[in-house]
């Protein structure tokens, strides 16, 4: 998958980022993660709740972790989108601050735009929120490197 | 969500604290039992072991851990460091979580040592390593900061 080109149709382009999800990133998959909108450079997934997801079992609240890889996921999609093809890329590092506590029963959206990709390196920012963009449940910031030849 | 304090989680980690027992706290987060991450007790001290499975993976072709499991040990040792070795029964809210990728996390056990740097009133800032097989060699670091429920 050194150079693997996105198709130019938006619906297509997005089933074939879907397909990455199932049958590429098996933890995206355990997780049920599911890419639902593309822009030219932002991706939107979603994380449905799951009682195995819950880091607090007192307020029935999702872990961090799962934050983490729903984040992650959605930045390193953000990043196919804006190059138009899959690449291999890794995270270097990726900071979230969490701004309110997660409504337990709700899926989270986290939507990742890529708002900068140079030769070697890919910025993206991220929020992460609960049907409300403009109230985010978190803020994300990652940076991630190309690792192709 | 509010702050309705169940009485079986704070008696659970105080007894884990005595007993050292900590598949009983581990396995009580249904997070961490999912993810297989354990507390362990090695040459006397306590890290967290995430025990590899084919669902961690992030990429099929390369056969690399996922970030986000990485960010997950990272994050849960730092939790269970904070409920067992400092006097906090409920599960510390996490406000910010920095992680660094050092180097691919292969299909194996990972560990991971955290460490406390400050512990306020309100606030503790820890710092987490995490490798798999040199300790000096560690594929990711976080820096976390928690909110500590009001006594």
């Amino acid at each position: 998958m050194s150079d693997f080109s996105l198709p130019e149709d938006k619906a297509t382009r997005l089933e074939r980022c879907s397909l990455f999800y199932t049958d590429v990133v098996p933890h995206n998959h355990a997780l049920g993660l599911k890419l639902v909108d593309i822009g030219p450079a932002e991706a939107t997934v979603e994380l449905p709740y799951a009682d195995f997801l819950v880091g607090n079992p007192e307020t029935g609240v999702i872990a961090g972790g799962p934050v983490t890889t729903l984040v992650d996921a959605a930045c390193g999609t953000a990043i196919f989108l804006k190059l138009g093809r899959f690449l291999p890329i890794v995270t270097l590092d990726l900071r979230i601050d969490y701004l309110r506590p997660a409504r337990p029963g709700l899926p989270l959206t986290a939507v990742a735009e890529c708002y900068r990709a140079t030769r070697q390196v890919a910025f993206v920012r991220a929020i992460v929120h609960q049907g409300d963009k403009s109230n985010p449940v978190a803020s994300s910031q990652g940076t991630f490197m190309r690792t192709e030849e | 969500m509010s702050d309705t304090t169940t009485p079986s989680l704070a008696e659970l980690v105080r007894q884990v604290r005595k007993t050292r027992e900590y598949a009983r706290l581990t396995d009580a987060i249904p997070y961490t039992r999912f993810m297989g991450i354990g507390v362990e007790n090695l040459a006397g001290e306590m890290l967290c072991r995430m025990t590899y499975k084919p669902m961690l993976i992030g990429n099929s072709f390369l056969q690399a851990l996922h970030g986000g499991t990485l960010g997950a040990l990272l994050e849960s040792a730092a939790i269970f460091e904070l409920l067992l070795q400092t006097d906090t029964e409920r599960v510390p809210k996490v406000i910010s979580l920095t992680v660094d990728f050092l180097r691919s996390g292969k299909p194996q056990d990972t560990f991971a040592r955290a460490i406390i740097t400050r512990q306020g009133r309100r606030v503790a800032n820890v710092r987490v390593e995490a490798w798999q097989d040199d300790r000096a060699r560690p594929i990711a670091t976080a820096h976390a900061l928690f909110l500590l429920a009001e006594p």
